[in-house]
């Protein structure tokens, strides 16, 4: 038991001590607390289990002709260039391009269209039609000279904020968005079946 | 537990010896809240705000009778309101020309701000609470613009959640988190619907009681910016004050006639407002597939988005400069050794970071982001940055309210800008106002003491009607 003491002495220290370790260990549950709050923000099993891979028949696209389907709620371009689109994407110089040979990390470009055409096949360009810059979809293709924005380029343009890629979804340099389109994982089941969301090996 | 001695009689003095807090808290903000007889115009706006926020509330409790939160049927059930609901189309118009006329009403308000230095000491926190006010504003119409999911509301929700992309580190999977998926989808609808509805309106209603209270407790600024309680009667009354009620609810009623013929005018006559109120594209609905060929927010972003988007690889080099030359008017700007060599470092990081060929550059996409917050947060710092030795315009210089005029216009470009389709001169304008925006505030300190202030009167400027 401890006896009254002079004012100037502190109070009982050994109750602060307590009360300071209740408080910490509350403090510790309330933060706690929060964990499942923060964790229901997070995309629910329903929303992961939506990004199963996507088939695509290919014979159905003519020449020049783009496809667009959806996988995980965005839209993927199936772009089917003729040898004039692959000889713009060719001619065009590294220097106007922000990312010519596709090695920025943010969005990273599959090994196998690690290539200026950015594709598996020549012939067939496959995206993520979502503007890296802010997520609006850009318009196109456009042919050379249709359009004041991409000038003598053939490609496409993001209508929200200007920004312009080439027919291989190269991002042309000073705009907006600072990476190429995004290439998703895909690989060809068959020379006119694509896969979409899938590039593991058999 | 004895009652309460009180001067009432009948069932006012019955509750009033029960709960005295009732009669003293009405005198203390209503019939014994002083408040200076000389405001003019530009006070309307507060008490208009209030009305309006009470339109938005009853509006919105009707409109969730009938609405429904999900991707399949959101679009739908807006349609089933406007064309079906007896009196639907009514309660909606008001609530959508409530939501743009909230915010002609608040920049007004603000405007008067800066007005008459209503921000100053002793004001500081009645200014934070209303800029926190202006940010739940921003908040409650983003998110409630996602609801009616039609194309602008889909993909102006993309953008503003893909901003939090542009954070280094975290930022993507910040976005998803923001979403709940990997593009904006119906969890996003649900979540976004649950803080339009509860969560902003709940913190924005503490934060006008938290404003009204704190102004109360200082008391109105006025438009000769003097403070009416310096001079009192022998009463203890301010000589120039006058009870708020009845005087100024009266007043307020008078002017509250007026708004609002002018916003019902509009509710009947123009609820889409040319597009500026209700965007066409949102009359067609949300399409994850397809962007319409121009977004652009609602007209009262269009200021900030146009900072955002005028920041482009190219304008880094304009805003380093900008750094650089503030950062040498602040070294010999600030007495003591330690805050210059703070100016010093965090300028030397800020150019390797901005710098486009640096090689630790942060795309100008980030610093697009950073400036917009900037460019809204900035408001905050006002009752510090101002310092004018007198409040109001009134007594400032003639040339300091010319550059509030201009301020205002390059407010009203930038605004004007961010609704057009993005287009390299007007690009280039939109960087030059951007610069204009900043350097209004950034050199606030310096320019607000230059010039020759006229002497402020000891009682109100006022003329008896």
């Amino acid at each position: 038991m401890s006896t009254p003491t002079a004012a100037a002495e502190p109070a009982d220290g050994e109750r602060r001590t307590a009360v300071i370790a209740t408080c910490a260990l509350g403090g510790a549950g309330a933060v706690a607390a929060l964990v499942p709050f923060v964790s229901s923000f997070a995309p629910s099993e329903r929303a992961k289990a939506a990004g199963a891979p996507v088939e695509v028949d290919l014979s159905a696209i003519a020449p020049g002709e783009m496809k667009t389907v959806e996988w995980r709620g965005k839209p993927v371009w199936i772009l089917r260039r003729t040898p004039e689109m692959i000889e713009e994407v060719k001619k065009t110089a590294a220097d106007r391009l922000a990312d010519p040979n596709s090695e920025r990390t943010a969005y990273p470009t599959p090994p196998y269209a690690k290539n200026p055409l950015r594709s598996i096949k020549p012939e067939y360009f496959i995206a993520v039609g979502i503007c890296t810059h802010l997520g609006c979809s850009p318009v196109g293709p456009k042919a050379p000279n249709t359009d004041p924005a991409l000038g003598p380029d053939a490609g496409f343009l993001c209508p929200c904020h200007g920004s312009t890629f080439d027919l291989a979804g190269r991002v042309f340099k000073n705009k907006p968005a600072p990476d190429n389109l995004e290439v998703p994982p895909h690989k060809y089941l068959s020379d006119a079946v694509v896969l979409i969301g899938d590039d593991s090996k058999a | 537990m004895a009652l309460h001695n009180t001067e009432y009689k009948g069932l006012l003095g019955w509750i009033d010896a029960r709960m005295p807090t009732l009669m003293s808290e009405y005198k203390k903000h209503m019939s014994e809240y002083y408040a200076p007889k000389n405001f003019n115009f530009w006070y309307f706006f507060g008490s208009f705000a209030l009305v309006v926020l009470v339109i938005q509330i009853v509006t919105g409790i009707f409109l969730v009778m009938h609405y429904k939160p999900d991707a399949r049927f959101a679009f739908e059930s807006v349609e089933y309101i406007m064309r079906d609901v007896p009196g639907g189309w009514f309660i909606r118009y008001m609530h959508s020309t409530g939501a743009s006329f909230f915010f002609i009403v608040v920049y007004l308000h603000m405007f008067r701000g800066l007005l008459y230095g209503s921000y100053r000491k002793p004001r500081e926190l009645v200014w934070i609470f209303g800029c926190l006010i202006f940010l739940c504003l921003m908040g409650e119409a983003f998110f409630g613009y996602l609801l009616p999911w039609g194309q602008m509301s889909y993909w102006g929700a993309q953008v503003i959640v893909n901003l939090f992309s542009a954070i280094p580190l975290i930022g993507p999977d910040l976005a998803v988190w923001i979403r709940g998926d990997y593009v904006v989808s119906d969890a996003t609808l649900n979540r976004f619907f649950s803080f339009h509805v509860i969560a902003i309106p709940l913190v924005l209603l503490g934060l006008v009681v938290a404003h009204i209270l704190a102004l109360h407790d200082v008391g109105s600024n006025n438009p000769d910016g003097i403070e009416i309680k310096d001079r009192k009667g022998p009463d203890g009354k301010p000589l120039d004050g006058i009870p708020f009620h009845p005087y100024y609810t009266v007043h307020d009623i008078f002017g509250l006639s007026i708004f609002l013929i002018a916003f019902f005018a509009i509710v009947f006559f123009a609820p889409e407002m040319g597009g500026y109120f209700l965007e066409w594209n949102n009359f067609i609905p949300a399409d994850p597939l397809v962007t319409p060929p121009h977004i652009a927010p609602v007209w009262y972003f269009t200021p900030f988005y146009s900072i955002l988007r005028a920041t482009t690889s190219d304008f880094m080099w304009a805003l380093v400069a900008g750094i650089v030359g503030y950062a040498a008017l602040l070294y010999f700007a600030l007495p003591s050794r330690l805050a210059r060599y703070a100016t010093l470092a965090v300028t030397l990081v800020l150019v390797v970071l901005m710098l486009p060929k640096s090689p630790l550059a942060l795309d100008p996409k980030f610093w697009g982001v950073v400036l917009m917050g900037v460019s809204v947060l900035i408001f905050f710092a006002l009752p510090w940055i101002d310092q004018s030795p007198v409040k109001s315009m009134r007594y400032r210089p003639a040339w300091h309210l010319w550059l509030l005029m201009a301020f205002a216009v390059v407010f009203l470009v930038l605004g004007y800008l961010g609704t057009q389709p993005p287009e390299p001169t007007l690009t280039l304008i939109a960087q030059a106002g951007t610069l204009l925006y900043f350097a209004f505030f950034f050199l606030m300190p310096w320019w607000s003491r230059v010039g020759e202030f006229k002497p402020v009167p000891e009682r109100v400027t006022f003329a008896a009607h």
